[in-house]
Order: structure tokens, then C-alpha cells, then sequence
């Protein structure tokens, strides 16, 4: 089955490991990843501005590139596009009277009415792989790996875009659950990471960061599994600042949940770029015996 | 907190400015405090968020500017989704940036990020940072 794939800039980059591991990972499912043509940056956060319809026309743009490509579904693998994209459809939907000012400012655009679906990576992996259809494939089970999912904020807020139970999410756990691996809980799975503030506000989202890892730990968790490229920036990437700052903390490797999806399928870890990661995840996966 | 009220401020058009471009109704607000409860970054502000809906409901535009409570907001939306009141703080709290963004005033000066920095960082959070917080 072929399925449109919304990639966004930071899987480009910074998340390559994210986006390869997950076209790997699904092609080992029975499902292609299209890349949509001509796509562009959602604009990373939804307007919350009432008078404020500029900085919709990035996101409709791209679903605009999905209807004309004779698509009516899109998946993301980004959450923060997931939640961008997601919005504007509903806004385009709910709203005529916007719908139609966008519509006629994009004169050069074919119309648009919210035809497209837009899901995140992991909705296709629960309601249309299935969970038990992905222990079945599993090659290398997660055995013992102890990993403490952490959701994050726009897969889950507001109420109209999420993905889960708001307040108590699972689906990170049944994931975690078919590959084999015991998920952790912890009071820090859905507290946000302090987002964007690592621009303007560094030393607070280091502080945020220590408090989220150090939770994990607490509870018996080896890693933290994300699906966010900026929870991945602030949790891991930032881990070097937090080891000199805070004595007790020594590191704890990052994953995205498409990189452990992989590595249970027995794909090979280089799709992973583990390299673009701090806290040496490969090193733990090792010691598990799941790689070698 | 004690706050001075007077009919200058309580006639400003800035109660009508955060009401039209936040689109929620600042009176629905009753003070309970479950936004500032569940707030993740209210351990770095000057003022709780339920304070800052208050002053927004009196007008006092000054307190509010002088805060840097609306600049450390995250839009994470957990007192979105938690106000019993079906208030949305973090519409009123992007209506209150944007009040000030659009004097072309910015919270984070592009060019007094170092250069070292902004090669660290993923597009995501400068395109975030910078849509959240520069004119």
C-alpha cells in the first residue's frame, strides 16, 4: 500500500535518523512512504491568532499538494507538523468563512475544503498495521530494554487533534509493548519539554530537560522513546550542557520510536543515524544483544 | 497581589484588542488557578498565569507588559485543555505577544543569537522561536 508522507525540514536534517528509520521500518510493514512533491514548511507552530489567517496558507498549501496529487490521506512523522497541518485542515473545515478568504487569496490554487486526512505515523501503526501484526514481523524482540515513553505536547493538545487520551496516553507503551520492550512510566510523559524556549530561554529548558530525564531514571527507566524532533533536540541533543551542569546526571539515550521500530525488525541500525544522537544509543542496544 | 485599578485603565482598549484577536471571553475566567497549577513553565515567571488573565481582565496593560510571564509560555496548551471554564489562556497568551510583536517590537533578536548557536539548532525550534516571538 502506498500512503502520501508529509516529511517537514528538521527530517531533513537533524531528524534524519526519525524519517529513515520510519520509511525503512514501513516498507518492511507492506507500506510505502510517498514524499509529496513541491512540499513546504507547515511554519512549525499553529497560529493562535483569531485575525491571523496568513500563517495558515503554509499549511493548506501542502494539503492543497496532496489533493493535487490524487491523494486524500497525508502521514507525518514530525509531530509539531503533524499538529500544524492537522489544524489548519479542521480550521479549513470548520470555518467557511475563513476557508473562503484563504481559498481566494490562493487564487492560483486549485480550491480547498479539507479533503485530506491528516495522520501521524503512529495512528497508521495502531488502527491499520495493528499492534499484534507488528509483534508477528518483530525479528529481534526488545527484551529487557526498559524505555520510558514520552508523548509530549502537540500529538495530544488541544482535545480536537489528539491522537490519545489526552491526560493518560498509551499508545507509546503498546508500541513499546509489541517490539518486545517494557515501557516505564513516569509523571513527565505528557509535561511539555519547554519547546522553542531553547532559542530565547536556554537555562530554563536545561532545567526542564533535568527534571524530565532524572524523572525517568527514577522510575526505572534506561531511555527515554519520543516522536518529536524538538523533544529530541531538547532531551538529547542537549544532554553535553546538562552532564556539566547537574553532578548527579550522566546521560540517558534518546530514541525516536521509528529508530526502535527498526532496529525490532531487524532492519540494519544504520538507518537509525545513531550518530545524530547523544547518550550513545547504540551502546545500550548492544549490551541488550539486540544489535551487534 | 495588590493592583491599583483606575478608570483609565479600566476604559483601555486592551481588554477589547486580547478579546477580539484571542477570540475568548477574558470574564468566563473565575480564578481557580488549575491553568497555573499545570503551567510547566511557571516555575520561571514572574506571574501565574491565572494572575495574568486577571490583569487582562482589568485592563492593566502596563503590569502585563512589564511581566515577562507571556514570553515563557510555550503554548504547550495543557491550561487549554484543563480550564473548566473553557477558556483558551493559550490564545489570550499569543493575543498578548502579538499586542506587542506588532509594534515591531521583538522578544529574541535574530541577530544576537550567536552564530554557533544558530547552527546547532534544528529548523524547527528557530522557525518556532522566531514565529513565536519576533514581529
Amino acid at each position: 500500500m502506498d500512503l502520501s508522507y508529509y516529511p517537514g525540514c528538521t527530517l531533513k536534517t537533524a531528524a534524519k535518523g526519525l524519517e529513515d528509520s520510519a520509511i525503512a521500518s514501513m516498507n518492511a510493514l507492506g507500506i510505502r512512504l510517498v514524499e509529496i512533491e513541491r512540499w513546504n514548511c507547515c511554519g512549525t507552530v499553529y497560529s493562535l491568532a483569531e485575525d491571523d489567517l496568513a500563517h495558515h496558507l503554509a499549511p493548506v498549501r501542502n494539503l492543497i499538494r496532496v489533493k493535487e496529487q490524487g491523494s486524500d490521506r497525508v502521514v507525518t512523522l514530525c509531530s509539531f507538523c503533524y499538529h500544524t497541518l492537522k489544524r489548519a485542515n479542521l480550521l479549513v473545515r470548520n470555518d467557511g468563512e475563513k476557508r473562503k478568504t484563504l481559498n481566494d487569496f490562493m487564487e492560483e490554487e486549485v480550491d480547498y475544503n479539507g479533503e485530506v486526512e491528516v495522520l501521524h505515523l503512529l495512528e497508521v501503526l495502531r488502527d491499520e498495521v495493528g499492534w499484534e501484526a507488528i509483534t508477528e514481523k518483530v525479528k529481534v524482540p526488545l527484551q529487557g530494554l526498559k524505555v520510558a515513553p514520552y508523548y509530549g505536547c502537540t500529538l495530544l493538545r488541544p482535545q480536537d487533534v489528539a491522537i490519545d487520551e489526552v491526560e493518560r496516553p498509551t499508545i507509546l507503551h503498546q508500541m513499546m509493548k509489541s517490539l518486545g520492550a517494557e515501557a516505564v512510566d513516569f509523571p513527565y510523559a505528557t509535561e511539555c519539554c519547554g519547546s522553542f524556549q531553547i532559542v530565547g530561554n536556554p537555562d530554563f529548558i536545561n532545567q526542564r530537560a533535568w527534571e524530565i530525564l532524572s524523572s525517568a531514571i527514577r522510575c526505572g527507566a534506561e531511555a527515554i522513546v519520543l516522536t518529536c524532533p524538538l523533544c529530541h533536540f531538547n532531551l538529547s541533543q542537549r544532554q553535553p550542557e546538562l552532564v556539566k551542569r547537574y553532578s548527579d546526571f550522566q546521560g540517558m539515550p534518546v530514541f525516536y520510536f521509528t529508530q526502535l521500530l527498526a532496529i525490532a525488525l531487524g532492519i540494519d541500525p544504520e538507518v537509525c543515524h545513531f550518530e545524530l544522537s547523544y547518550g550513545d544509543p547504540f551502546s545500550l542496544l548492544k549490551s541488550r544483544k539486540v544489535v551487534s | 497581589m495588590r493592583i491599583q485599578i483606575s478608570s483609565r485603565t479600566l476604559q483601555s482598549d486592551f481588554v477589547k484588542k486580547v478579546t477580539e484577536i484571542s477570540g475568548q471571553d477574558l470574564l468566563a475566567c473565575n480564578q481557580c488557578g488549575k491553568c497555573s497549577a499545570g503551567c510547566p513553565m511557571c516555575f520561571a515567571m514572574d506571574l501565574l498565569p491565572n494572575q495574568i488573565i486577571r490583569l487582562a481582565q482589568l485592563g492593566l496593560e502596563e503590569d502585563i507588559a512589564a511581566s515577562k510571564t507571556v514570553w515563557l509560555c510555550a503554548s504547550c496548551l495543557t491550561c487549554t485543555v484543563r480550564c473548566p471554564r473553557g477558556v483558551d489562556l493559550g490564545r489570550v497568551m499569543e493575543a498578548i505577544r502579538l499586542i506587542t510583536l506588532r509594534k515591531n517590537i521583538d522578544y529574541v533578536g535574530a541577530a544576537k543569537i550567536p552564530k554557533d548557536t544558530i547552527s546547532e539548532l534544528p529548523q524547527i525550534a528557530l522557525v518556532s522561536s522566531f514565529r513565536k516571538h519576533t514581529a
